[in-house]
């Protein structure tokens, strides 16, 4: 237990510090995720087919190749695609992306394909009856996007949402390769110290296990206050 | 219209903030994970024959600098992408290598063996004390000799894309079932939990884990250099191209160059080696 | 773009692709096994096996798969009256550790899709079958399971998929996958994005493959519904 004393010797402050990192890698990432589906969901439901296309292409490669290889790719490629724009604007010295944003990117791109396929699954569902409704009030598109359908899109998406925050969180024990300290680097650190995998792997297992909780908590106290007026 | 001129800009500006641009600053990158080259003390701090090294070679060449922690496997496309501007992490400097980047002059050696847990079948081999692969010679084909036959048909494990690695590779040794790990922790943890019949790194990395952990972790056979392990250890940097950028990384080497040099001069590698390996590893 | 290095890679990285569908087929079908019987654990009115069916769920959906690996590979070796025993001989293997792993996770999540494929079974199916007087036993066989198996096609295909992309952890444990492959060929060749594109190129190929089977096995089983 002393292994996970505050302090110099034990572990518990750098265990403290790497969920939070985690909580806020998964939160950044999330957010993320969100900006790509508001791009990406409208393209998946256009009627041009090749808007269609870029939609469909961005949602089924990364959700069908494994994190790992996206956030290998991301990781390895996107600075040096990043420096290769910049390049042509003249701008030829070394370009440093800190790890965080580039983890929470990864991670983001990943939660995003997710988050498209749940907004679109809700905006289908969502009676036809409704937009009908906003074109005979003669009510524009801005007000029938966020007064009418965005709320009754929201109650519908929670709860596959909270399962995209579900896997948002467990990848984030993915990005080790940017060299961020999350609960699984921390980990994987202090095991390697102190010889004893079993212990800090289990701990690493608890804490995710206490963020599920947590989060699940909190997700329920937010679908009860979307279902209202249901 | 206006919410996505608002975002994009302020997405611009979080960019702008995130890149980071310092031309006298000279970025050393380290695994921090191979023990006593670079390692970790207990507080997260790396520490290490290397870290210490880095420090004096720094004040050598008169410019700042800071020592960036890198994962071993991402070490030479973390170089390239500029992530920082030299490699100090034990990197032998070997010819496969130098097809990608170029090395310093050497600064300091390391031997690699081959490891077992006491009691192995592997114990107290028949080989010549030292193997010099590039010299060559009847005693080390002798030695290549029982150890293929020794190790035939075993479990070696060793950390990825490193010399022992690419050795056991090789075809010297024969036929072995190599497995390779992340980290050397790793491989010190399958080795003393019996998954690998034998391990293969620096004989430094091996006596430095038995002595921290206690475990009784022996060498055996003959120690290796030459040939697949390479020529000394040496910083590793960007080979110069053509344009600004690149002009700088031909500097860099020479001034690491010359720091090497006054370091070796002043005793300071020699020092440092004895304080961290325990006997003079320098070149 | 080295297309040369794409084309050379390119038949060893199908080489590990079988050890990426064994590792995949092996975990599918021992967690198939694991799920449906947890899933009945926890349509049971035993409050334990339920407690116990849940609590499993939850701790294998709740934590990262690298986790779970790490803790069956590096924890239980670690373990040594474990190293004594014969159950060495299976953990001893990264193979098998990961194959225990991918089992114990895949079994999870199917008995989520399992229990809520029961659950949502039509009454009149099983109502139907009593007022013909089948026996309890017979009904759950032919009746439930056959239903229950149809109604969780889309989201076993789904899973399916996850655990495709599941097995390219068995990397991190020394095993030569798709994934291990495709690492090792970049730490000597230093072009991530040409080898990646290959190897991701043959993941989304098993991925379009996977999901066409079961669109197919859906349309064949429609009699069902």
């Amino acid at each position: 237990m002393e292994l996970l004393a505050f302090g110099k010797t034990g572990w518990g402050d750098e265990l403290f510090y790497a969920t939070l990192m985690t909580i806020a890698v998964s939160i950044t990432a999330m957010i993320i995720g969100f900006v790509f589906s508001l791009i990406f969901t409208p393209l998946k439901l256009s009627n041009k087919k090749y808007l269609n296309l870029i939609g469909n292409f961005y949602t089924t490669v990364v959700r069908g190749v494994p994190e790992l290889l996206v956030i290998y790719l991301l990781f390895f490629g996107g600075s040096g695609a990043i420096m290769f724009v910049a390049s042509i604007f003249g701008y030829n010295d070394y370009i440093e992306i800190n790890a965080f944003i580039t983890g929470s990117f990864a991670i983001g791109i990943i939660s995003g394909a997710y988050s498209t396929e749940v907004f679109r699954g809700a905006i289908l569902s969502i009676d036809k009856g409704q937009f009908e409704a906003c074109k005979v009030l003669g009510l524009k598109k801005n007000v029938q996007f966020f007064k009418v359908i965005m709320p009754q899109m929201l109650r519908l998406a929670i709860p596959n949402l909270s399962n995209v925050w579900q896997i948002t969180l467990k990848d984030t024990s993915l990005i080790s390769v940017t060299g961020l300290v999350e609960i699984m680097r921390q980990s994987y650190i202090a095991a390697g110290s102190t010889r004893d995998p079993l212990f800090f792997y289990s701990f690493a297992a608890v804490l995710y296990l206490l963020l599920t909780y947590l989060s699940m908590k909190l997700i329920n106290k937010l679908e009860i206050k979307y279902s209202r007026g249901f | 219209m206006n919410i996505i001129k608002k975002f994009s800009l302020g997405l611009l500006i979080t960019l702008f903030l995130t890149i980071s641009a310092n031309a006298d600053k000279i970025r050393i990158g380290t695994e921090g994970a191979y023990p006593p080259w670079n390692s970790k003390d207990a507080s997260g701090k790396l520490i290490g024959f290397e870290v210490e090294l880095a420090w004096s070679l720094c004040r050598y060449i008169g410019q700042q600098c800071e020592i960036v922690e890198q994962d071993w496997d991402g070490m030479i496309p973390a170089l390239l992408m500029r992530k920082f501007d030299a490699i100090m992490a034990g990197m032998s400097i070997t010819a496969e290598r130098q097809k990608t980047i170029t090395f310093s002059q050497g600064y300091a050696d390391e031997v690699a063996s081959l490891a077992v847990m006491k009691g192995s079948s592997l114990e107290g081999l028949d080989t010549p004390e030292g193997v010099n692969l590039t010299l060559g010679g009847g005693d080390v084909k002798k030695a290549l000799k029982t150890l293929t036959g020794a190790l035939a048909g075993k479990t070696v494990c060793v950390q990825t894309a490193t010399i022992h690695q690419n050795f056991l590779e090789s075809g010297d040794v024969g036929k072995v079932d190599v497995r390779t790990y992340k980290t050397q922790d790793e491989v010190n943890l399958d080795l003393a939990s019996g998954r690998c019949d034998a391990a293969l790194a620096a004989a430094v990395a091996f006596t430095d884990y038995a002595e921290k952990s206690g475990k009784a972790v022996v060498l055996t056979g003959p120690t290796f250099s030459g040939g697949a392990f390479g020529n000394g250890v040496g910083v590793g940097l960007r080979k110069g191209g053509d344009g600004a950028v690149s002009e700088r990384d031909a500097e860099l080497l020479k001034k690491f160059n010359k720091a090497i040099d006054q370091a070796r001069k002043d005793g300071v590698i020699s020092e440092l080696a004895i304080k961290w390996f325990g006997f003079d590893a320098s070149m | 773009m080295d297309l040369d290095l794409m084309i050379t890679s390119f038949p060893k990285l199908l080489n590990a692709t079988l050890i990426t569908l064994k590792l995949l087929s092996l975990s599918l079908f021992f967690g198939l096994f694991i799920g449906l019987i947890f899933a009945i654990f926890r349509l049971s009115n035993n409050i334990i096996l339920n407690k116990f069916a849940y609590g499993y769920s939850y701790v294998f959906r709740g934590t990262p798969l690298l986790v779970q690996i790490f803790i069956i590979y590096f924890g239980l070796g670690q373990i040594e009256y474990l190293r004594s025993t014969i159950l060495w001989t299976v953990l001893k293997e990264p193979y098998w550790c990961a194959i225990i792993a991918f089992s114990l996770n895949t079994g999870a999540y199917t008995s989520e899709i399992l229990r809520s494929a029961f659950q949502t079974i039509k009454p009149g199916f099983i109502e139907a079958g009593k007022s013909l007087g089948i026996p309890n036993k017979i009904i759950f066989y032919k009746i439930q399971i056959p239903i229950a198996i149809k109604q969780s096609l889309p989201a076993y295909g789904n899973e399916i998929i996850l655990m495709l992309k599941g097995t390219s952890l068995a990397s991190t444990v020394t095993l030569m996958d798709l994934t291990g492959v495709a690492k090792y060929i970049i730490s000597t060749t230093f072009k991530p994005i040409e080898v990646f594109i290959v190897a991701g190129g043959i993941y989304l190929f098993l991925t379009f493959l996977i999901h066409n089977l079961i669109k197919y096995l859906e349309k064949r089983y429609s009699y069902l519904q």
